[in-house]
């Protein structure tokens, strides 16, 4: 009999379904997965040592580039560490603003994921649909910071500036008449929070459509039910965190079991999966989308209701406003100490996480009293579920390998760091 | 929370006893320093003991201590860091310990205790140095094939040992020493305590 040995592909590190930079060394017996030994760091940029070099403000901005699809709730993170070392009172207006941007940030990278994840498994519709919605959500970024990826929104203390009166309206064009640029622009007459609050009534219907291209239809389930499944056991032991686990059915939510910011006085439901596959999962980021917009439409009220400062008035911290700079000279002095030598921390460490999309995004950061973090560690949750990648494709198909990276929703600014 | 807090001192007191070398509360969070002779034994204990219930080994990661406060660090240079959580009793606890050895860090692994720890153990392994035993697939994880030295160590410049290029006579990429000049534009300073009366009230 002829020896049969098992046969090695190299997955990547340039394939379009690698969602970015990841060669994964496949080990296989014909089409079966013997083994999966995923080759990482191929996108490494030492953030972490980047950030010792850096005041506590330079280092935000790195931040945005880690998870580049989420960028706002990677600042979060790294604010609420810096923030309890500090001591600093976020004021809650800021809170809410945090909050309501998180669950932007939240739809934006499901969006991408779900539709990355589809296109993966051959549904090329829904990526055109997500990415219809996510325009609209990066002009929310953009009328906010001024930068649709990048945002830099976030500043321990609070968040840079309040949110604008009016919002950014279509320019005419050869390319659109006139009737084409009132359509655009009928939802952008009154301010951010008008055209978010008008988001969130259309959204859900949104979803529907997504839900129905999905959701009940046999190619999907036949790509994603029943494959990758992991128990609640091994999914606490893998680290999983957020979809990933609460898609094996343990109900694990940052913003409702540690709640930070103003989670606590918000309303929303935790979707937990049943099986662990591909399809569970699928169906918790769906109805986290829901949620997640219930969550924005609650904020949007409150913020609509209650105006006030969006940042701590501590100028060790936080800097004074332009006209106080140029009128004050303690301002003037503040302003200069903080844009040259940076804001101390005090020594000490602290670990903060959030409910990132994706999982528990942690900081774990270490200061010894310097103007610069002393150790700063990033917890990215893709890094644990990439890990995880050998168990939950043994056994599979190579297509199916697809389907549970796509589940996964990795993306290497964070696993790299 | 404060109640929580003191309810997890006295668990971990009650099942480590004299194995845990500091236990101690900052910014509300609990922090265990072992020796690493009980290191695994202590992560089994933290594990499995129903009091405590640490399932989740969220993160783990190697620190250098050899430059804190510039040069006033007189303990051990290389500790592995662990965030510890625990979703049956909903606390989380910061596990660290120091490795003996400056010049050859080891530590016992936990792999066995946390699969988890399994890359973040190849992390720490790749960017500091601290050999994990016990560990059995210690390869290098972020830096590049062939890199030499532990980058993430206080001693290891920030613009590295060297930088790659095209060499159009040998026809082929090669690496040479760095030609960056190292500079610093904000200088790192540490001042007194309660500096511009910042730091949370413990």
């Amino acid at each position: 009999m002829a020896d049969i040995r098992n046969y090695t592909l190299n997955f990547g590190p340039q394939h379009p379904a690698a969602h970015g930079v990841l060669r994964l060394v496949l080990e296989l017996d014909g089409e079966v997965v013997q083994r999966a030994d995923p080759h990482i760091g191929l996108l490494h940029r030492a953030t972490e040592k980047l950030a010792e070099t850096k005041t506590f403000l330079q280092t935000l901005p790195y931040m945005d580039r880690l998870d580049y699809v989420s960028m706002m709730m990677n600042e979060h993170a790294y604010c609420l560490a810096v923030e309890k070392l500090l001591g600093v009172e976020v004021p809650v207006r800021a809170q809410y603003i945090r909050v309501l941007f998180d669950e932007i940030t939240r739809i934006l990278n499901h969006l991408l994921w779900l539709g990355a994840h589809a296109l993966d498994c051959g549904a090329m519709t829904v990526f055109l649909y997500a990415f219809r919605e996510r325009e609209d959500l990066m002009d929310c970024y953009e009328a906010v910071s001024g930068a649709r990826l990048h945002a830099a929104y976030y500043r321990p203390g609070g968040v840079y500036r309040d949110l604008p009166d009016s919002m950014p309206k279509y320019q005419a064009s050869q390319f659109r008449n006139e009737r084409t640029l009132r359509e655009l622009n009928e939802n952008r007459q009154g301010s951010l929070l008008d055209f978010i609050a008008d988001f969130t009534d259309r959204f859900p219907k949104y979803i529907d459509e997504y839900e129905e291209l999905l959701t009940d239809n046999r190619i999907w389930k036949q790509r994603t039910v029943g494959i990758g499944v992991v128990s609640p056991e091994r999914a606490l032991a893998k680290g999983f965190t957020g979809p990933m686990l609460r898609g094996s059915g343990v109900e694990w939510d940052l913003r409702r079991k540690q709640p930070y910011e103003v989670y606590d006085r918000l309303q929303f439901d935790i979707p937990v999966g049943v099986n662990g596959d591909c399809y569970d999962r699928y169906l918790c980021r769906i109805h986290e989308l829901r949620q997640s917009n219930r969550i924005m439409r609650q904020c949007v009220e409150w913020l609509r209701a209650n105006p006030g400062p969006v940042i701590t008035d501590n100028h060790k911290i936080a800097p004074p406003s332009r006209v106080q700079m140029k009128t004050s000279m303690e301002d003037l002095i503040h302003h200069f100490k903080l844009f040259t030598e940076g804001f101390h921390v005090p020594e000490g460490e602290s670990y903060a996480a959030v409910e990132h999309p994706k999982g528990e995004f942690g900081i774990y950061l270490i200061s010894d009293g310097a103007n610069k973090p002393y150790r700063m560690k990033i917890r990215a949750p893709g890094y644990a579920h990439l890990a995880g990648l050998d168990e939950m494709s043994r056994g599979h198909m190579i297509a199916d390998v697809v389907a549970i990276i796509g589940s996964q929703d990795i993306v290497f600014g964070e696993i790299d760091r | 929370m404060q109640k929580r807090i003191e309810r997890l001192q006295a668990a971990v007191n009650a099942a480590l006893g004299g194995r845990a070398a500091v236990l101690k509360e900052a910014f509300g969070e609990l922090l265990l320093e072992v020796k690493p002779s009980v290191y695994r034994e202590a992560a089994l204990v933290l594990r499995d003991s129903a009091s405590l219930g640490f399932e989740q080994l969220i993160d783990l990661c190697g620190v250098d201590y050899s430059q804190y406060r510039d040069g006033e660090w007189t303990g051990l240079r290389f500790a592995a860091v662990s965030q510890l959580l625990s979703v049956k009793h909903n606390w989380r606890l910061r596990l660290r310990t120091f490795a003996e050895d400056d010049g050859f860090p080891v530590v016992d692994s936990l792999t066995e205790v946390w699969p988890s720890a399994n890359w973040y153990e190849r992390e720490a392994f790749d960017l500091f140095g601290i050999v994990f035993t016990g560990h059995t697939d210690l390869r290098r994880i972020l830096t590049d094939y062939g890199f030499i030295g532990h980058p993430f160590r206080k001693d290891f410049p920030i613009y590295g040992n060297v930088e790659m290029r095209y060499d159009p006579v040998q026809r082929r990429v090669i690496y040479q020493p760095v030609t960056i000049e190292p500079r610093e534009i904000t200088p790192r300073v540490i001042r007194e305590a309660n500096y511009g009366a910042l730091g949370a009230q413990q």
